[in-house]
C-alpha cells in the first residue's frame, strides 16, 4: 500500500531554537557555509523563519515557522518543470525526490517553487579538516552547481526498509523512519507520519480545525501542514487560503 | 575609399565600398576588448562557479535569463522575415533577408552561449536530450533552440560561401547552390521551430502554478503566455531589424536598403504589435479578474511595490505598446524616418520591459504571505558576460557586412557590387 508521508508542525510549540536546522544539516551532509554566503545563498533544507504581527511594545507578537519542502501532492510545481527528470515523486511514499546527479543546475525548479524550499549549491562543498569524518555515509554529498532540497531524510527510509527486509517484513515499523528534524525538536513540535493512514496521529492532526497549509489555494496539495491556536499567526500565514476572492470583495 | 588602403580587398565583393582596413580594425577593437572581458567573466563563472554572480536561492534567475528572452525575441526577425519572403512570397523584403539571418544567428547563438554559463552543470546539457521530461517547457525550449540554431547555421552557410574568395572553390560553389535550393524549406522549418521556441519561452513562465503573477490559463497544454510571446516576438522582430539596419547605415554611412523596405517592415511590425497589445489587454483582464483571485492573489499583491508598480503595466501597454504601433502604422509617421525609427525603438523597449516583468519582477514579488519584496543587482561578471555577447553580435555582423553579400539583393543601393 502506498504511503503519503507528511508532517504537522505545531507553531505554538516551536521556539525557534534551530535544532531542526542543525540536525538536518548534520544528517544530510550539508557543508558549513563559506564566509561569503548570505541567508539567500546558504543551504538550509530546513529553515526556521520568524513571524511578526508588525506591532510595537506590548502588542508585539512573534512566532517561528519552519519552512521545508512541502512535498506537494498535486501538480508538484518542481517536477513538471525539470527538463531532465531530475525531480520525481516517489509513488510509494509521496516524497518529492531530487536526483542531484542528473541535475543540470538550471534552477527552473527553484523559480517554480512558491515556498522557496529549494537550494542551489553556489559553492564547492567543503568541510574543515577532520570534520569530513563526521559525514553520514548513507547520504551522497552534492556537488557545486546542482539543486537540493529536503527529501524527508530518505536515507533513513532506506535504512528502515533494510531493517524490515532483514526481519522478513514487507512494511517498515513507523518508529524506524523518523526524519532528523523531527527527532531533534526538543518541544516535539513536528509530528511526522503517514497521511494516508487515518489512524496515524499525523493524519488526525492534519485534519484538526487549527491546522492549515501554506498557499493552499494554489492547489499543489502540500503534505506539510501547520497548526496554531493563535489567530494572528493564522491570519498572517494563511491569508492566501482564507482571503476572499476579488469578486467576493466586490 | 582608396583601394590601396583595403589590405583585405581580395575578400571584399568587387565594387563594394568598404572602410579602410585600419578603420575597420579600429571599429572592431573596442568590441574585441568587450568580448575578451566577457570571456574572462564567463571563465570566472566556469572556474569558481555561479557564486560569481549576484543570483541567489530566491533570485534563481537573473539578468542573463531576462536578456536571453529579450534577444531571442529580437532575433525573431530572422525566422519571420524568412517566413514572409519564402512562405508568404513577400519578395520585396528579400534585401534584408541575409541581414536578418545574421541577426538571428547571433541572437540565438549568443543566448545559448549565455545559457551555458548560466547553468550550474553545463556538461550535463545533453541530459535534456537523453532524459527529456516531455512535460517541461524547458525541454521544448532546449529542443527548439538547438534545432533552430542548426537551421540558422544552414541558412548562414550559403551567405558565407558567397564570399568572393570562397566562390572560387568549385565544390563550395556547388554546395552553396544546392544549399540555396533548400533555403525555402529551411525557412519553413525555421519558422516552425522558432514559433514553438518563442512560445515555449512564454510557456516557461505561464505554467508556473506557484507564481500567480505569471501563471495563466490557456488552451490545451499551452498557457496564454505561449501565444503572447510568439505574437510579441514576431511583432518586434521586424522592428529590431529596422533598428539594426538603420544602425548599420549610420555606421557605414551608406544607404543599404530602400526606404520602402523599412516602411513595409514597420507596417508589419505595427499591425502585429497592435494585435498583441489587444490580446495582452484581454489576457491581463482575465488574469487579474479570474485566474489570480481564484488562488488568493489580487492586483495589490503585484502592484504595491515601487518601482514595479502599475506604472510598468501602463508603460508596456500605452507608451511602449499602442504608441509605437500607431507610429509604425500611420502613413504620416511611417514615411518619416525619425518617427519610424522611434516607433521601432519603442516597440523593442516594450518587449524588453515585458520580458523584464516576466523574469525579474516575478522573482522579486513575494509568494508566501510573510515574504518581502526582493531586490537583486547583477554582479560585474553577469554584466560583462552579457556585454561579451553583445560584442560577439556586433563583431559577427560587422565581419558579415564587410565580407559577405548582406544587402546584395538591394540592387542599386549598395552600388556596383559584384560577387565575381
Amino acid at each position: 500500500m502506498s504511503a503519503r508521508y507528511g508532517m504537522v508542525i505545531d507553531l505554538d510549540r516551536c521556539t525557534g531554537c534551530g535544532s531542526c536546522m542543525v540536525a538536518c544539516a548534520a544528517e544530510n551532509n550539508v557543508p558549513p557555509p563559506v564566509p561569503r554566503a548570505t541567508p539567500r545563498t546558504g543551504l538550509t533544507p530546513m529553515l526556521v523563519r520568524k513571524l511578526s504581527n508588525g506591532k510595537d511594545g506590548a502588542d508585539l507578537r512573534e512566532a517561528f515557522i519552519p519552512i521545508t519542502c512541502m512535498q506537494c501532492e498535486h501538480e508538484t510545481p518542481c517536477v513538471s518543470v525539470c527538463p531532465q527528470q531530475a525531480v520525481e515523486v516517489d509513488k510509494s511514499t509521496g516524497i518529492v525526490m531530487q536526483i542531484p546527479q542528473r541535475c543540470l543546475g538550471c534552477r527552473y525548479c527553484m523559480t517554480a517553487c512558491p515556498y522557496h524550499a529549494r537550494y542551489f549549491n553556489w559553492w564547492d562543498p567543503q568541510w574543515p579538516p577532520g570534520m569530513e569524518k563526521s559525514l553520514n555515509p548513507g547520504v551522497s554529498v552534492r556537488m557545486r552547481g546542482v539543486v537540493e532540497k529536503c527529501n524527508l531524510c530518505h536515507a533513513r527510509f532506506h535504512t528502515a526498509n533494510e531493517k524490515a527486509a532483514a526481519a522478513g517484513k514487507t512494511q517498515i515499523d513507523p518508529a524506524d523512519y523518523v526524519p532528523a528534524c523531527v527527532e531533534a525538536c526538543p518541544t516535539g513540535a513536528i509530528l511526522f507520519g503517514d497521511l494516508a493512514d487515518a489512524n496515524d496521529p499525523v493524519s488526525t492532526a492534519a485534519h484538526s480545525p487549527d491546522a492549515f497549509r501554506l498557499l493552499a489555494r494554489i492547489g499543489t496539495e502540500p503534505k506539510i501542514h501547520y497548526r496554531t491556536t493563535q489567530a494572528w499567526i493564522r491570519t498572517l500565514a494563511d491569508k492566501n487560503s482564507d482571503r476572499p476572492t476579488e469578486a467576493q470583495h466586490v | 575609399m582608396s583601394e590601396t588602403l583595403l589590405f583585405d580587398r581580395r575578400w571584399i565583393a568587387r565594387g563594394a565600398e568598404r572602410a579602410s582596413t585600419l578603420r575597420f580594425l579600429l571599429w572592431l577593437f573596442p568590441w574585441m576588448l568587450l568580448l575578451l572581458l566577457g570571456i574572462y567573466a564567463a571563465g570566472l563563472c566556469f572556474y569558481y562557479g555561479l557564486n560569481q554572480t549576484n543570483m541567489d536561492n530566491r533570485f534563481a534567475f537573473g539578468m542573463w535569463i531576462f536578456l536571453d528572452l529579450a534577444i531571442i525575441a529580437m532575433g525573431a526577425g530572422a525566422f519571420f522575415t524568412g517566413f514572409l519572403v519564402y512562405i508568404l512570397k513577400q519578395k520585396d523584403l528579400k534585401p534584408v533577408l541575409n541581414s536578418a539571418v545574421v541577426v538571428g544567428l547571433t541572437c540565438y547563438s549568443g543566448a545559448i552561449a549565455v545559457l551555458m554559463v548560466d547553468v550550474g552543470q553545463p556538461l550535463r546539457a545533453w541530459f535534456t536530450f537523453w532524459y527529456p521530461n516531455t512535460h517541461s517547457m524547458l525541454t521544448e525550449v532546449t529542443f527548439c533552440i538547438s534545432c533552430y540554431l542548426l537551421v540558422l547555421i544552414l541558412e548562414y552557410i550559403p551567405v558565407v560561401l558567397r564570399n568572393r574568395q570562397l566562390r572560387k572553390i568549385p565544390s563550395f560553389l556547388v554546395f552553396e547552390h544546392q544549399l540555396h535550393k533548400l533555403v525555402p524549406v529551411l525557412a519553413g522549418v525555421g519558422a516552425f521551430l522558432s514559433f514553438f521556441h518563442q512560445g515555449s519561452l512564454g510557456g516557461l513562465y505561464g505554467v508556473l502554478r506557484g507564481r500567480p503573477f505569471v501563471y495563466r490559463q490557456g488552451f490545451g497544454i499551452w498557457p496564454s503566455t505561449f501565444f503572447l510571446f510568439i505574437l510579441s516576438a514576431v511583432a518586434v522582430g521586424p522592428s529590431f531589424l529596422i533598428l539594426v539596419t538603420a544602425a548599420a547605415e549610420k555606421v557605414t554611412g551608406r544607404q543599404l536598403v530602400q526606404p520602402t523596405v523599412f516602411r513595409k517592415l514597420g507596417f508589419i511590425s505595427g499591425v502585429l504589435l497592435a494585435v498583441y497589445v489587444a490580446a495582452k489587454a484581454v489576457d491581463t483582464y482575465v488574469w487579474l479578474n479570474i485566474t489570480s483571485p481564484s488562488v488568493g492573489f489580487g492586483p495589490s499583491d503585484y502592484y504595491s511595490y515601487w518601482p514595479m508598480s502599475s506604472t510598468f503595466l501602463f508603460a508596456a501597454t500605452v507608451p511602449l505598446g499602442l504608441l509605437p504601433a500607431l507610429l509604425l502604422i500611420l502613413p504620416y509617421t511611417a514615411r518619416r524616418r525619425g518617427w519610424l525609427l522611434t516607433g521601432a525603438a519603442l516597440a523593442c523597449a516594450g518587449v524588453l520591459l515585458n520580458r523584464f516583468v516576466f523574469t525579474v519582477q516575478t522573482l522579486a514579488l513575494p509568494t508566501l504571505p510573510f515574504d518581502e519584496f526582493l531586490r537583486y543587482t547583477p554582479s560585474w561578471q553577469e554584466v560583462a558576460t552579457f556585454g561579451g555577447v553583445i560584442a560577439y553580435g556586433v563583431i559577427v555582423y560587422s565581419l558579415s557586412y564587410r565580407y559577405l553579400p548582406l544587402f546584395e539583393a538591394a540592387k542599386g543601393v549598395d552600388k556596383n557590387v559584384s560577387l565575381d
